[in-house]
């Protein structure tokens, strides 16, 4: 009786458990920095992702069915992303990736998404190679090209610095590629790099003394340091330690609530550019600060609307490709043009890139300042 | 080159010097350890890095709960404190770690301590990572760190205190070392365990208590050093412990004034590597020189070349 009453269960699971399982969940993986050096970049545009699913879902969900998110933390360590991503893809079957802000953490998992032929949507990774790894690699931010020229323009116009010095994190694909196309632009239009140090990121060097008191024998106008915000806030302490008063100038890699707390004052008056800043009027910036306020108590950074578009445009995409179906999503991605997101309008150009405008921002204790809106 | 050029180098290079002697005190407290210990049991003992997280943290749980009762002028008591049990909550780290992972494998073969030393560093390092989560924490101030201005050389008080710290440590060490029966123990066990406790000496004893005082220096040095750089995780541990083991070696392992030096020697090469154009490559560049040395003074600066018996 036993015998033969077991495979008919298994027959019968067999048969409705794949039928049950696509009459229910869209399953999205996220990897993400909840942990580490960089775990603010994780958890707020983590933020953003899960608010933008929550309101996916309560308006009905995607071609009828829900969103169900499942989240990796890569605890702002090499390695972590590719076990993540391979976890999400072979184990949990998800039908898109979700990731990351920090370009080296992008760059390791986009290839195997692209492997896969999973399509991958990265909310703030801004250094190009990371789409160049393959079709199925799309971002919701610009690119680094644009934001080293925003910030080099800003300090030759705007600064009039002629000459700046810059400190860059040896070990973050990121903080290169910054450095060099904000040096390539901030040379052609006549300004002068007078010397350039580097550091190790990822919260090994924690003394940038040494680096600083070069820096401050080149008698430089400014300081450029394209890094994330737990070395900028150390870095900013101690040059003004050193006796250095000139302005720093960061990137993107700047834009969390951390930096001031790690900072202190002494980054007050010093800028960084970014995607996004609450203080934008337009009626869709100020309903997401809203609905964000509400739901976390807190003010979102620049890496919460990022994380929220990019759910956002993925679901946009799954809609109008009408099936989760890998290559049908990609092609719908691909041809995203103008849509509406809070962090501006999205057109998706040819190498995967989102075209749009960036913010500077002026740090100024806990609030940051709102100074300028460059468009591409 | 005009006088104003020179003047201007010159502080450039002191600026340089104090940096890297504030650099160099941590490695060099750190450094200790791992010498004494490898001057009683002749092991590394690789979770001595992780011990000066703990340090780090012991400070980072103290000072909330100790500084609002040594308000104003009684500050200075209150920094004392924290300095003290946090090494003594360190040095009782130590006296554990070996008690339970060391002490029951003394008769192994040297390799299988090695490998649990590992085991131990990798257990404090996630186990910390679970306590207090793996972000960077702001260490809380302990006093306002001003900073003192002499002839364009930028000195921070925080850098005045590590170092002034630092050389007290110093004197206290190396008077436990020479002058108390249980340094002499010390010595007499590094100098032939056999013999020493023939004469009598526990050497079960002397043991815990070698590791009881690195891990308090080491306790210490995370005080410091997250005076020194308010942020504080639970892998701040690996880079300076890895250099601080380097200085050991450099220093010739084994011989503590040797250690002491060898750590100022990495901090300040390391700082006027940092310094220089090549800065993408100072722990290459630091590493190097070790190499270099060694190759002329195999046994360390310091060191005196033993031919081991076979």
């Amino acid at each position: 009786m036993f015998k033969l009453f077991l495979p008919a269960v298994v027959a019968l699971g067999a048969l409705t458990l794949p039928s049950l399982l696509s009459a229910q969940d869209i399953t999205v993986g996220e990897y993400a920095s909840l942990t580490g050096s960089e775990a603010t970049f994780g958890i707020n545009s983590d933020n953003g992702v899960q608010l933008a699913a929550e309101e996916i879902n309560n308006a009905g969900g995607v071609l009828g069915r829900k969103v169900k998110l499942i989240v990796e933390d890569d605890q702002s360590k090499a390695g972590q992303p590719s076990s993540a991503v391979k976890k999400l893809i072979s184990s949990d079957k998800v039908v898109a990736v979700i990731g990351e802000i920090a370009s080296s953490r992008s760059l390791e998992a986009g290839p195997i998404c692209q492997e896969a032929k999973i399509p991958m949507v990265s909310p703030g990774s801004t250094n190009p190679t990371v789409t160049e790894k393959g079709d199925y690699i799309f971002r919701v931010c610009f690119i680094d090209p644009f934001q080293g020229t925003v910030m080099a323009k800003f300090a030759l116009d705007t600064l009039k610095a002629k000459k700046v010095a810059i400190l860059s994190d040896v070990t973050s694909d990121y903080s290169k590629g910054l450095s060099q196309y904000f040096t390539e632009y901030y040379k052609k239009h006549g300004g002068e790099i007078v010397i350039e140090r580097s550091y190790s990121g990822g919260g090994s060097d924690k003394d940038f003394r040494a680096q600083l008191t070069a820096i401050r024998a080149a008698h430089p106008d400014a300081i450029f340091v394209p890094g994330y915000y737990t070395e900028a806030g150390l870095i900013g302490k101690q040059a003004r330690t050193l006796g250095l008063k000139v302005p720093l100038l960061g990137g993107d890699g700047w834009d969390s609530p951390k930096l001031a707390e790690i900072a202190g004052n002494s980054l007050d008056g010093c800028y960084f550019s970014t995607h996004f800043s609450p203080a934008d009027k337009s009626a869709k910036v100020q309903d997401f600060v809203k609905k964000y306020t509400a739901k976390f108590k807190t003010a979102p950074d620049g890496m919460a609307p990022l994380g929220y578009d990019a759910m956002m445009i993925l679901a946009e995409a799954i809609k109008r490709a009408g099936t989760t179906d890998g290559d049908k999503v990609r092609d719908a991605l691909a041809s995203v043009k103008n849509y509406e997101a809070v962090t501006g309008n999205i057109t998706i150009d040819e190498k995967r890139n989102a075209q749009k405008s960036a913010v500077v921002l002026e740090v100024a204790g806990k609030e940051n300042k709102f100074v300028a809106s460059v468009a591409p | 080159m005009t006088g104003i050029d020179l003047s201007q180098k010159l502080t450039d290079f002191t600026q340089q010097l104090v940096n890297g002697v504030a650099a160099g005190t941590f490695y060099a407290l750190i450094a200790l350890g791992y010498t004494m210990v490898y001057g009683v049991l002749r092991f590394i003992n690789f979770a001595h890095g992780d011990v000066f997280m703990v340090g780090a943290f012991a400070g980072y749980w103290l000072t909330p709960l100790l500084m609002p009762h040594f308000a104003g002028h009684l500050a200075p008591f209150g920094i004392c404190l924290v300095l003290f049990l946090s090494m003594a909550i360190c040095a009782l780290l130590g006296i554990v770690i070996e008690k339970l992972a060391y002490r029951p494998l003394r008769t192994q073969p040297k390799l299988t301590v090695l490998i649990t030393a590992i085991g131990v560093s990798l257990l404090l390092e996630y186990g910390g990572q679970f306590a207090f989560g793996s972000d960077p924490k702001p260490f809380p101030p302990l006093f306002e760190d001003s900073t003192l201005e002499v002839h364009g050389i930028f000195i921070q008080y925080s850098q005045i205190i590590v170092v002034g710290v630092t050389a007290a440590l110093l004197v206290a060490l190396s008077f436990i070392v020479k002058r108390t029966r249980l340094g002499l123990a010390m010595r007499a066990l590094s100098n032939n365990a056999t013999a020493a406790s023939l004469v009598g000496v526990n050497l079960d004893t002397v043991i815990s208590f070698t590791f009881g005082l690195g891990s308090a220096l080491a306790g210490a040095a995370g005080i410091l050093y997250s005076i020194y750089n308010p942020s504080i995780a639970p892998l701040m541990g690996i880079q300076p412990g890895l250099k601080a083991f380097v200085a050991a070696v450099l220093g010739g392992i084994g011989n503590i004034p040797g250690a002491a030096v060898g750590g100022l020697i990495i901090g300040i090469v390391e700082t006027f590597v940092g310094g220089s154009s090549f800065s993408s490559y100072r722990d290459a560049i630091a590493f190097a020189i070790l190499i270099v040395i060694l190759l002329f003074r195999p046994a360390g600066l310091f060191g005196r070349a033993v031919t081991e018996k076979v």
